[in-house]
């Protein structure tokens, strides 16, 4: 298993052996969000980076996870339909969101690494 | 807003301790869930009992031979012949028949009014109070004075009876002043979760020992802002500025059960407060939308201020609350409707993310009240 990428949106990445790239959002992301109840998940289909892919309803509020990348989705995690819940017990695991192949292959190796993206939360804790 | 310029409960300090998470609401710095989260706040309040700071709520006092018929002249309800130690729901309506904000009326004898109203509206009541009711009682805002615990859930009478063994004699809207741990309180047996439970205002200098007194019991956990939403939903309560405004009147929000009998069209002592010639009309003739209680045949959460459409695509209404409901276990709502489609079972549409989400008109409340009647 390579290395987890981040996004400042709060979703991980992890590049697949098959090329494609597994996303979720991070244990951060799921803190600050509280119980989710439902999750939108996206069609199978490309998306330009940025636009919302999919929507996380928690009790409280609902919010977009954007497409990190331009890219094609090829999975969804048919596990969140019934058990949204996944996302805030296992979110780097059985809490994945959808799997894409990326526009360009090496685009995931620019985003930020783990010890970016802990100083950038960090930051936003400190705030 | 910056957090220094939010006012704060006399429980500030206590739930930074707990470990809240604290936001802006209604001008104070309030505690919107604690490590457990809100769907176990909610799930640990209908099983067991759930402390609630409401501290932010207005308490006013109003004294005078007076106070009672002055005050039925603000709202459509029986004050007047209000009991010694019994509270009643009330509303301020506006001489368009408006909602100005909803409240509880107790009294407690001795010419004297307890009110208790919302956050958000309190320096405006109290102003309105002022302008209306000032020549004829005495009003006086406990803002500072008094803080207001709320704890409610199936455990909170046993857990209150250890400090006061009269309270679990008490029936629903029944208020008594209760000597809680050697301090004069006023206690009623109300709340807003839909369960039994009590409402405890305490001199805001004792509230935090109270407080911890009653968080010691291990039946008892704090509740934040957003349990509390979840579980009023549930109940099919309303909330002001959400579920109803100065510009709904109380027979568009539903609320016409709040309106006493004989304050009515018909009834002993008719009218006599702002805006009863428009609410009697309304209730005459009907109203062309109303607050009603919607289903998503979903999963999709469906939030305030969606459209709401008929199978035409035709704008029919909208959204005035929703979220999940952690003990319906399923996405619930409340909204208002044209009242050709206000009949139960109703299919209409939310649009959610540019999308429609089936709903059905359902009846209130989504969660049956469990309010204790003795």
């Amino acid at each position: 298993m390579s290395e987890l990428r981040f996004t400042e949106d709060h979703e991980w990445l992890r590049a697949e052996a098959d090329g494609s790239v597994t996303v979720g959002i991070t244990a951060f992301a799921q803190n600050a969000l509280g119980d989710v109840v439902f999750v939108q998940l996206p069609e199978l289909q490309s998306y330009d980076k940025g636009t919302e892919a999919a929507t996380v309803e928690s009790v409280k509020a609902a919010s977009g996870v954007y497409m990190p990348l331009d890219g094609e989705v090829l999975e969804v995690n048919p596990a969140l339909e019934d058990s949204p819940e996944l996302v805030n017990e296992d979110p780097l695991g059985q809490g994945w969101f959808f799997r894409f192949k990326p526009a360009d292959a090496n685009a995931v190796e620019q985003l930020l690494d783990q010890d970016a993206y802990d100083r950038l939360i960090k930051a936003q804790d400190d705030n | 807003m910056s957090t220094e310029q939010l006012l704060k409960t006399p429980l500030h300090a206590l739930h930074l301790e707990l470990g809240a998470r604290m936001v802006p609401f209604a001008g104070y710095d309030m505690p919107v869930q604690y490590p457990l989260g809100v769907m176990k706040e909610h799930q640990h309040t209908r099983e067991h009992a759930g402390l609630f700071d409401v501290s932010h709520m207005g308490q006013i006092l109003l004294s005078g031979a007076d106070a009672a018929r002055a005050l039925e002249t603000m709202v459509p309800v029986d004050i007047i012949d209000l009991p010694v130690g019994m509270q009643r729901y009330a509303m301020f309506t506006n001489e368009q028949g408006g909602i100005l904000d909803d409240l509880m009326v107790a009294n407690l004898g001795n010419d004297q009014l307890f009110l208790v109203v919302n956050a958000a509206c309190k320096d405006q009541d109290l102003a309105h109070l002022r302008k209306h009711l000032g020549k004829y009682c005495d009003i006086q805002p406990l803002f500072e004075e008094r803080a207001l615990l709320a704890l409610q859930g199936p455990a909170a009478v046993t857990v209150l009876q250890g400090l006061a063994p009269e309270v679990a004699s008490m029936t629903f809207m029944q208020f008594a002043p209760v000597t809680l741990l050697g301090t004069e309180c006023y206690v009623s047996r109300s709340g807003y979760t839909g369960e039994d439970g009590f409402e405890i205002s305490v001199p805001a200098q004792h509230a935090e020992a109270l407080a911890r007194h009653l968080l010691a019991d291990p039946q008892v956990q704090a509740i934040g802002l957003g349990a509390r939403d979840s579980l009023r939903l549930e109940a099919g309560l309303c909330l002001y500025g959400h579920d109803m405004n100065d510009s709904t009147t109380p027979v568009e929000a539903s609320l016409l059960w709040a309106i006493s009998k004989n304050r009515r069209a018909e009834g002993s002592r008719a009218g006599g407060f702002p805006g009863a010639d428009i609410i009697f009309a309304q209730q005459q003739n009907g109203v062309a939308r109303k607050r009603v209680g919607l289903l998503p045949q979903e999963r999709t959460p469906v939030r305030e201020g969606a459209e709401i459409v008929d199978a035409e695509g035709t704008v029919i209404g909208n959204v005035c609350s929703g979220g999940f409901g952690p003990t319906l276990g399923a996405p619930l709502a409340m909204g208002y409707l044209d009242t050709a489609f206000t009949a139960l079972d109703s299919e209409v549409w939310a649009i959610v993310r540019g999308k429609p989400v089936p709903l059905k008109v359902s009846k209130l409340p989504f969660v049956p009240q469990r309010y204790y009647r003795g």
